[in-house]
């Protein structure tokens, strides 16, 4: 299973294995991270997911889809290299992926 | 004072339903809801998206949904109170004493609530210093537009409410309209509008910055917005407006003395009632080992939590299960003839 690395805005990380299939914010929430909150339960509507994905990992990822930039626009603080973390399958390529978590999600 | 058998916190399709199984088994209730419409998250996130596991229904909207729930309680005279969110929560005697933020008071054995995730409030700017000048200088909604003319005023946000304030105030006042990024998600034929307003220098358009910081003494004076390359803009201004869409909050739901987890409030699943005796909580808001945030589960919940109201509510009388298909009294209430 690939590894995953969440690091809190406080700067505590986190490493996990994550299994195929899973999104980053379900192998987050299952994991009880605190960072991510995914209201809305990943059909992407409530950008509370929010990401920073480490930049030599930002163009490695499958681009977004149309609405995904549209929800970040609400996110807290986005910024360039910002994903919602219900749109980022796990799958074996994201092995090592490190994602920073806002300073809160609202 | 309003006295109801049972009060129910949040107009989403659990409540809505919940309402029905309240009303069927003769007992009356009324709704309270902060958004300004029936539907909770159904109708404010995804009106238009297809949901596939309603029981009996292959597809349909967030919207449809809503407005089969609304009919299916057509027949039953039941009070909404809307952009009204539930405050205080006071035990009284046997009874619980509730009380909104519009004064609205309550006096009910039962409580229940459906509150999904929370309440709906607008997204706020990140810099602590908007607080301050917030309903002041700073706002989320607009109630009165004409204080706004003549004067600067500074619109953040990319969607379809920035552009149409923008469009609109743009006749009468000094128009500032600031966004993230240079594409905007409103409609196509709004963008255009307001493109032609840039041209015209009818609008001042910055894309790609962010609000960095504000700046006033009784009321704001000045901003700075901040470009993705680190550039500084420093713009005077009047009134700033965030249209950041909303997200939700558990709000004053957690100084109720209740057992929360998580955003998610424990319940019993014999009758989904919270650690407090006459308060029940059902659909999303709930959970209890297993829980599944389904629609089809947030039915299932209302319905036993009705039955449990009807003791607190008729403690002298012996509540008695019946079927729609064949009950008098329930085909009375609902007004269809019986056979």
């Amino acid at each position: 299973m690939p590894k995953i690395t969440y690091i809190e805005h406080n700067g505590k990380s986190h490493t996990i294995e994550i299994a195929n299939g899973l999104s980053v914010m379900e192998g987050a929430v299952q994991n009880n991270i605190p960072g991510i909150d995914a209201d809305c339960g990943g059909s992407m509507a409530c950008a509370t997911c929010h990401v920073y994905v480490k930049e030599e990992w930002f163009n490695k990822l499958p681009k977004k889809e149309d609405g995904e930039e549209d929800m970040l626009d609400m996110a807290f603080e986005p910024k360039k290299n910002s994903r919602l973390s219900c749109q980022l399958m796990v799958t074996d390529q994201l092995e090592g992926l490190v994602v920073n978590l806002p300073e809160k999600q609202v | 004072m309003i006295k109801t058998d049972a009060l129910i916190i949040g107009a989403g399709p659990t409540g809505l339903f919940t309402a029905h199984q309240l009303k069927l088994i003769g007992l009356n209730c009324e709704i309270v809801d902060n958004l300004d419409k029936i539907g909770g998250q159904c109708i404010e996130l995804y009106p238009d998206k297809p949901i596939y596991d309603i029981p009996a229904i292959p597809e349909c909207t967030g919207e449809e949904l809503t407005n089969n729930l609304i009919n299916q309680l057509k027949p039953f005279d039941i009070k909404f109170h809307l952009s009204e969110r539930v405050e205080e929560v006071k035990k009284n005697n046997e009874n619980w004493k509730v009380k909104t933020n519009k004064g609205t008071e309550f006096i009910t054995p039962n409580i229940i609530i459906a509150g999904g995730v929370g309440s709906f409030e607008p997204r706020k700017f990140s810099p602590k210093e908007c607080e301050k000048f917030e309903n002041k200088s700073i706002f989320y909604s607009i109630k009165d537009k004409t204080i706004f003319k003549g004067k600067t005023v500074s619109i953040f946000g990319g969607g379809d409410s920035a552009l149409d304030w923008a469009i609109e105030l743009s006749k009468d006042s000094a128009v500032n309209l600031i966004h993230r990024r240079d594409e905007f998600r409103g409609a196509q034929a709004t963008v255009d509008k307001m493109n032609e307003l840039v041209k015209s220098n009818k609008i001042n358009l910055f894309t790609k910055y962010q609000l960095k910081n504000v700046s006033g003494k009784e009321n704001l004076e000045s901003i700075e917005i901040e470009h993705d390359n680190k550039e500084i803009k420093n713009l005077k201004t009047d009134y700033v407006l965030g249209f950041f869409g909303l997200i939700m909050q558990l709000g004053p739901i957690a100084n109720w003395g209740l057992n929360i987890d998580k955003k998610t409030i424990n319940v019993d699943t014999e009758k989904f009632e919270t650690n407090q005796k006459g308060i029940y909580a059902v659909g999303d808001i709930c959970t209890y080992p297993g829980k599944l945030k389904l629609i089809l589960s947030g039915f299932h919940e209302g319905a036993l939590a009705a039955r449990a109201c009807f003791k607190l509510a008729r403690p002298n009388e012996k509540y008695k299960f019946e079927f729609t298909t064949s009950s008098k009294s329930i085909k009375n209430r609902l007004g269809v003839k019986s056979d």
